[in-house]
């Protein structure tokens, strides 16, 4: 018999005993996560009254049944099949390749693609779902969202029937990896001055160059890269063009140890020589910097939202130990100090969440403006990085420590404000309409 | 063949159950609920059941109150073909109780030509592992209760392998039947957003206790709903002597 008592004792067991249960029968998901969610609390808040995480935003109006229960389920996925794992994958530099695949069979990536090519079919708000609740537990490894919301839509907006049919399916089954290259050693912010260069040759393009900072880079199956196709041209001589990573002279540099988002593979990539047909071509040539500028916008709300979320999860950490940690003979949540401070954080997250939201609904009516993209990577990455700050200082020398969802969440925070256009970029964009 | 699942909408099985002040019950406002969890199991079952080819057509029934519909509407995503929802609201849904559930199931059954009814083995909510065999014996129908394994032979019988005390125990049933999922029966899959989208166009239809002419009334009245007492420290004994002393003594076991 397995009551309600079992159950939720079952997730006051510490990490090993759950383990052994785990081992000794093959539970049903309910159960598996919550030995998930005991392992967690075990290694993390020493909590024994550990609750589901209820969002704050629960009631945000814009959801609907089909969010709701699309958004159980991802977050099962996510505790079930990716808590579990990510301690390794912190120390492999990179998760599994299957992990993708039942990511995939989940039906969680390619939220936003048409069913026609094997996605889910939904909307903004169904990807949002899908990267939070990936982002509230700190499970940053998986490069789902990159994949899911940044590079399908380039092959889905630019791509050829032939390429789209070829790649997406598989992608959104998650059996084939994508990772986009545009960072060069010498090239960021500034990407009008990449030096790759694809040169036409018969019918194929002869493509050499290097790439650095590309995440999904070690597992890739697929590279969008942006290349020169005409130096002479500038900007305007920039295209998108795929590259499998089984071609010749193609070769992958170090999986590069980082600051955070220990889990996920970032490398450097080479190009010598690689010949890939001129059908691989995404787009128009010479277009390349034009469609970038168009998605680019996707890209910084994806930030945004992830950001959003991740400080949403680790607020929500600090807040359950706040209440448990004693000094001075009672809890640090009943000092002034912490009160003050967990009430700063709650006025930037909500006012933070209504920004977020409404970026989606412009995204979903497809009106979202580079503008208020920039404004919404901006705003929740100057947050995040406060909030990890004040919740790691709250946590004492137990936030210092990585089994804490605070120290996890304040080392993956500081490339927010980096990766998709830096902080100073998005000042620039916003400045340029005042 | 056609089978009728039972979804009942439950508090989360990760929320700490509080009793209310008034120790009528256990709060539920503003608690995440989702769809029991051995009811997935079974669900999972049968939608398994229907991929096999064995079985035609997969009904989910909740009874409650609207909010029921969401607990139907994952069972479509799922994979159930079509939902059956039986409101009860208020004071009435608060004293729902199992003899009133599978009555109603019995005119559901009954109804829509079942061959097969499988429930969760228990909700996670009252425990009360009743609803299943009840229903069966409304019916006359054979029961397979706390199934591991279920497996359609033929067209008119269901082997069922039980997790009981002493180990496994196989049984035959002749259909029609009714079959409640323990916790091996079968791995629940993930709602993909695909399936959540499609779901939306199956029917969802409505059927009120006073439609299936059933009496809800209920026949037990909760007295009080009490916390189980708060777990006080442990102590240390010093040595082997000591524990076996303390387990004499205060204990009262005997060697």
């Amino acid at each position: 018999m397995l009551s309600r008592v079992a159950l939720t004792c079952a997730r006051r067991l510490t990490q090993s005993t759950a383990a052994s249960i785990q081992q000794q029968h093959q539970q049903p998901r309910a159960l598996l996560s919550m030995g998930a969610s005991a392992a967690r609390a075990a290694a993390g808040a020493g909590s024994s009254k550990q609750q589901a995480y209820v969002s704050p935003f629960d009631e945000r109006p814009q959801l609907t049944d089909e969010h709701r229960i699309f958004r159980d389920a991802a977050r099962r996925f996510f505790e079930t099949e990716v808590a579990p794992h990510h301690a390794k994958w912190e120390q492999d530099g990179m998760v599994s390749r299957e992990v993708w695949e039942k990511a995939g069979a989940a039906g969680l990536l390619g939220t936003t693609i048409p069913v026609e090519y094997g996605g889910g079919g939904g909307d903004a708000f169904h990807a949002a779902i899908a990267v939070e609740e990936q982002l509230r537990l700190q499970l940053s490894g998986p490069g789902f969202s990159l994949h899911s919301d940044i590079i399908i839509p380039y092959i889905l907006h630019y791509g050829s029937e032939e390429q789209k049919q070829k790649w997406i399916p598989l992608m959104c089954q998650g059996k084939a990896i994508s990772a986009i290259g545009m960072s060069e050693p010498s090239a960021g912010s500034d990407l009008q001055g990449i030096k790759t260069t694809a040169v036409r040759d018969g019918d194929d393009y002869v493509i050499n160059g290097s790439k650095i900072f590309i995440s999904n880079g070690q597992m890739a199956d697929i590279i969008v890269l942006v290349a020169k196709t005409d130096p002479s041209k500038g900007a305007h001589g920039t295209s998108l063009i795929l590259v499998e990573t089984d071609r010749p002279g193609f070769q992958r540099g170090r999986n590069l140890k980082k600051l955070g988002l220990k889990a996920q593979d970032t490398s450097e990539l080479f190009f010598d020589n690689v010949r890939v047909p001129a059908s691989n071509l995404l787009g128009k040539e010479n277009h390349g910097f034009k469609y970038l500028m168009q998605e680019l916008g996707t890209e910084r709300l994806v930030i945004g939202v992830l950001s959003q979320a991740s400080a949403e999860g680790v607020f929500a950490d600090t807040v359950k130990y706040v209440n448990e940690r004693q000094a001075f003979g009672k809890s640090i949540a009943s000092f002034q100090n912490t009160k003050f401070k967990l009430a700063e954080m709650k006025t930037q997250l909500s006012v933070g969440r209504v920004f977020i939201d409404r970026c989606l609904e412009l995204q979903n009516q497809g009106k979202l403006d580079p503008v208020a993209a920039a404004i919404a990577k901006l705003h929740a990455g100057d947050m995040l990085a406060k909030i990890t700050d004040e919740c790691l200082q709250l946590h004492g020398g137990y936030g210092f420590m990585w089994e804490y969802t605070a120290a996890r969440a304040y080392a993956d925070a500081r490339v927010q404000r980096i990766y998709g256009g830096t902080s100073e970029i998005m000042k620039d964009i916003i400045s340029r309409t005042l | 063949m056609r089978v009728i699942v039972g979804v009942k909408r439950v508090v989360d099985f990760a929320i700490k159950a509080r009793v209310k002040a008034d120790k009528t019950g256990v709060v539920t406002e503003g608690v995440k609920h989702s769809m029991n969890p051995f009811d997935e199991i079974a669900l999972e079952q049968g939608i398994r059941l229907k991929e096999s080819g064995a079985v035609k057509e997969v009904i989910a029934v909740s009874c409650g109150p609207t909010a029921c519909q969401e607990t139907l509407r994952t069972a479509l995503a799922m994979g159930a073909d079509r939902a059956i929802h039986v409101p009860v609201e208020g004071a009435a849904y608060e004293t729902l109780q199992p003899l009133a559930v599978a009555k109603i199931f019995k005119k559901l059954a009954e109804d829509n030509q079942a061959n097969l009814v499988l429930f969760g083995k228990q909700a996670i909510d009252d425990d009360a592992n009743q609803t299943a065999q009840l229903t069966s014996a409304l019916l006359n129908w054979p029961q397979g209760a706390f199934a591991a394994k279920l497996s359609v032979e033929g067209g008119s019988k269901v082997k069922v392998v039980r997790e009981i005390d002493g180990g496994l125990e196989t049984i035959e049933l002749n259909l029609p039947a009714v079959v409640s999922a323990d916790l091996r029966l079968a791995e629940p899959r993930y709602a993909s957003l695909a399936n959540i989208m499609k779901a939306k166009k199956k029917p969802l239809d409505k059927k009120t206790p006073e439609e299936l002419g059933v009496d809800i009334k209920p026949r037990i009245k909760t007295l009080s709903v009490e916390e189980p007492p708060v777990r006080k420290a442990g102590i240390k004994v010093e040595n082997v002597d000591g524990l076996l002393q303390k387990l004499r003594t205060e204990a009262g076991v005997t060697f």
